[in-house]
């Protein structure tokens, strides 16, 4: 039989192919549809909070850091409450993170303030004595694209039916609306206002000077999406 | 006329050889570069604070893992499959203009597809999933090249003469396949730029899955990246290059198809070991333990093929060093995929996850596996397509025991690492705080990453020595005769 099929290449690639995706046909496919749905109090992503997730992943913060909590009580009296699936159902891509040369943040937002991080980025080994994390001073210079992060709200909410401009319910029973900009203009002006909030809470006079002049640095933006992130 | 040998034509495989060598030494230096930045964060602005940001341990981290899975290994495997193809299937890439041109394009679009990953990578474009960083233009350009290759693979095996496929031709038959699947599956990506009427970046991208299934499409992939491109295609090598280089048979026929068809099944399974504990389904989780577990019978099945086909013949590991590297490939593929369902069992991976374990676990595979085997194969091709003899044995045996050394210092420190830092995380005091503060875990793991920057360091300077014996094995070798080609390779002191 495998003599056989050892001379016909056609019906031996069709053989290996089928034999390969069985294991994902059975494992992906049936529970695809209803993994994702949110919790109570998973909001999607404002324009600074994006925009601070895109300087995230370019600088592959991912890397070193994870987003996901185990159920084990040493992981929950370190990070918090173990992750939910809901939790992650805005989270294109998700960002577990396979390995924690770093801690994960997954609720970094709970127990980190605006103030330490910006310290922390400057400088970590500053901060934490025998870090080794490097410094990302180039964060505080950079400015943030909010364009970006506009183009990709309106694709997920076009294409994936992320619910922006839509209530959700938060935990107290209370609804919130996360609006969705009509303009890359509104975009810029929406996060600028979230900006000024941060960069309140920033000592750095060439940021708070930045987000005067109506610029957003990258550092401001990032704090923002690692705030959010509870 | 009708008696002569086959003049096999080399041209393409020698441009992926030179590749091979290039990419080799490119994405290790990284390697090494990044390996000092965590032992010695100060490396991380060691060419100056000005371009930090792209020296900094975050931004070289995908470049290497990339530089050495898609540039090296890929280079490598396609280089082997340029020459082994022709030779197992009898017939030469000189009898058809239209596949030789198909191979240079192969390569030329491959080397582009290499130099935008480069740039783009250093500028932060990335869509932050493991060994799938590139933006979609780059997917869409390597689907291309895979298109290619795939029309080199199928259009050489057309015109074959040979009509039974050898077994390395099943493996690079399933290494296109199962990359072609899994990389179109884990790409599905949108891009903003057009799906929000023209705004934005016009590289960004949007993954089509969301969190748990993301990641669960994500490690699919990337567990079976390795398989296909760490595992299958390197079986390919060593079924073709060990054999051949000791002048014995295979040792069984009916275990090198068990292995193969064993691996096709079991290996897909086991992507949900990258997974336990997280927020995927349960049953997943318990697949992928069990299924990396089963997944020892075709590994090995393959390993203790090779090492039987040295049945009384065992000198040859003392007299040539291209056989010490092929043998102590095979034993560190077991070593690997050994350890590999041992961290996939729950409760050791409750320890091993997120730690250097997992590092070392990959690191003794790739170095000791598929490093070995990518630098072996491309030795003993080196006199058949330069004419030549290997320029020094010396050189080649000198370079064996220094990268030994240097894997074992890799493994053996990132073990260590590994565990001391997952037993600290869970460590809890008499009163049930937690015993340590997280820098405490970080602090403690100093010495190891200085001894595996160090582990690093050796392999790489083997890495050298071996782009330098091939440099002057096409300048400087012995000329040699068609005869003493047919199986130990020739050799200079």
């Amino acid at each position: 039989m495998f003599h056989w099929l050892e001379k016909r290449p056609f019906l031996f690639a069709v053989g290996v192919f089928l034999v390969i995706a069985f294991a994902g046909l059975i494992e992906i496919l049936p529970d695809f549809g209803k993994a994702s749905r949110p919790v109570v109090g998973t909001k999607p992503y404002s324009v600074l909070e994006l925009t601070g997730r895109q300087v995230y992943i370019k600088n592959s913060c991912n890397a070193c850091h994870s987003q996901l909590i185990r159920p084990f009580k040493a992981e929950t009296d370190r990070y918090g409450h173990y992750s939910l699936s809901g939790e992650y159902a805005y989270d294109r891509p998700f960002l577990w993170g396979s390995k924690r040369t770093g801690p994960d943040l997954m609720r970094v937002g709970n127990y980190r303030s605006t103030d330490w991080h910006e310290h922390h980025m400057k400088n970590p080994a500053e901060v934490v004595p025998g870090s080794i994390m490097p410094g990302y001073p180039w964060m505080f210079k950079n400015t943030a694209d909010t364009e970006t992060a506009f183009a990709e709200m309106v694709t997920v909410a076009n294409v994936f039916g992320v619910p922006y401009n839509k209530p959700i319910p938060m935990p107290d029973g209370s609804k919130e609306v996360v609006k969705l900009p009509s303009s890359p203009e509104e975009a810029h002006k929406m996060a600028l206002e979230e900006a000024k909030k941060v960069a309140a809470d920033m000592k750095d006079q060439d940021v708070k000077d930045m987000v005067a002049q109506g610029k957003i640095p990258e550092i401001v933006a990032l704090i923002a999406y690692l705030n959010s992130l509870k | 006329m009708e008696n002569r040998p086959l003049e096999y034509d080399y041209t393409v495989a020698k441009m992926f050889m030179f590749a091979a060598i290039v990419l080799g030494i490119v994405g290790m230096t990284i390697g090494v570069i990044i390996a000092f930045e965590l032992a010695f964060p100060s490396v991380n602005t060691i060419f100056g604070s000005g371009v930090a940001e792209y020296t900094n341990f975050s931004r070289l981290r995908p470049l290497h893992t990339d530089a050495v899975a898609f540039g090296f290994t890929l280079s490598g495997i396609f280089a082997t499959w340029y020459y082994v193809g022709q030779r197992v299937l009898k017939v030469s890439m000189a009898e058809s203009k239209f596949l030789m041109m198909i191979g240079k394009l192969h390569f030329w679009l491959y080397i582009i597809g290499v130099a935008a990953v480069v740039v783009s990578l250093f500028m932060g474009y990335t869509t932050s999933k493991e060994y799938a960083e590139f933006e979609w233009p780059i997917d869409i350009a390597i689907v291309v090249v895979w298109v290619l290759w795939g029309i080199s693979i199928f259009g050489l095996i057309g015109i074959r003469r040979e009509k039974s496929l050898y077994i390395s031709v099943w493996y690079y038959i399933a290494t296109f396949l199962g990359v072609a699947m899994l990389y179109l599956f884990n790409n599905m990506e949108v891009p903003t730029y057009f799906a929000s009427g023209g705004h934005g970046d016009i590289m960004h991208s949007v993954s089509m899955y969301a969190g748990t299934n993301d990641a669960l499409v994500q490690w699919w992939y990337g567990h079976n990246a390795v398989a296909f491109v760490f595992t299958v295609p390197i079986i390919a090598m060593i079924y073709y290059f060990l054999p051949k280089e000791s002048g014995q048979a295979v040792y069984s026929y009916k275990l090198s198809l068990l292995s193969f068809w064993g691996l096709m099944f079991v290996y897909l399974w086991a992507g949900g070991h990258h997974l336990l504990y997280s927020t995927v389904p349960d049953w997943m989780q318990t697949m992928g333990s069990v299924f990396s577990v089963i997944l020892i019978l075709p590994s090995w099945g393959s390993a203790i093929n090779m090492l039987l086909t040295m049945k009384g013949e065992w000198q040859q590991v003392a007299n040539s060093p291209l056989i010490k590297f092929m043998v102590l490939g095979s034993t560190f593929y077991m070593f690997s995929t050994l350890e590999g369902p041992i961290q996939a069992i729950k409760s050791v991976n409750a320890i091993a996850h997120f730690t250097d374990w997992i590092v070392g676990h990959v690191h003794d595979g790739v170095l000791g596996w598929v490093g070995f085997m990518v630098m072996a194969s491309i030795y003993h091709m080196a006199p058949r397509v330069f004419k030549r003899e290997i320029y020094s044995k010396g050189i080649m045996n000198a370079q064996f025991w220094i990268q030994t050394l240097g894997v074992v210092l890799y493994f053996s420190s990132m073990w260590i690492a590994g565990i001391t830092q997952g037993m600290m995380w869970r460590a809890h005091d008499e009163f049930g705080n937690l015993a340590y503060s997280f820098i405490d875990t970080v602090t403690v793991l100093h010495p190891y990453y200085t001894i595996r920057a160090v582990g690093g360091l050796l392999y790489l300077t083997g890495v050298f020595m071996w782009a330098y014996n091939i440099y002057k094995t096409m300048t400087a070798g012995r000329v040699v005769e068609e005869t003493e080609l047919k199986n130990a390779s020739p050799m200079g002191a």
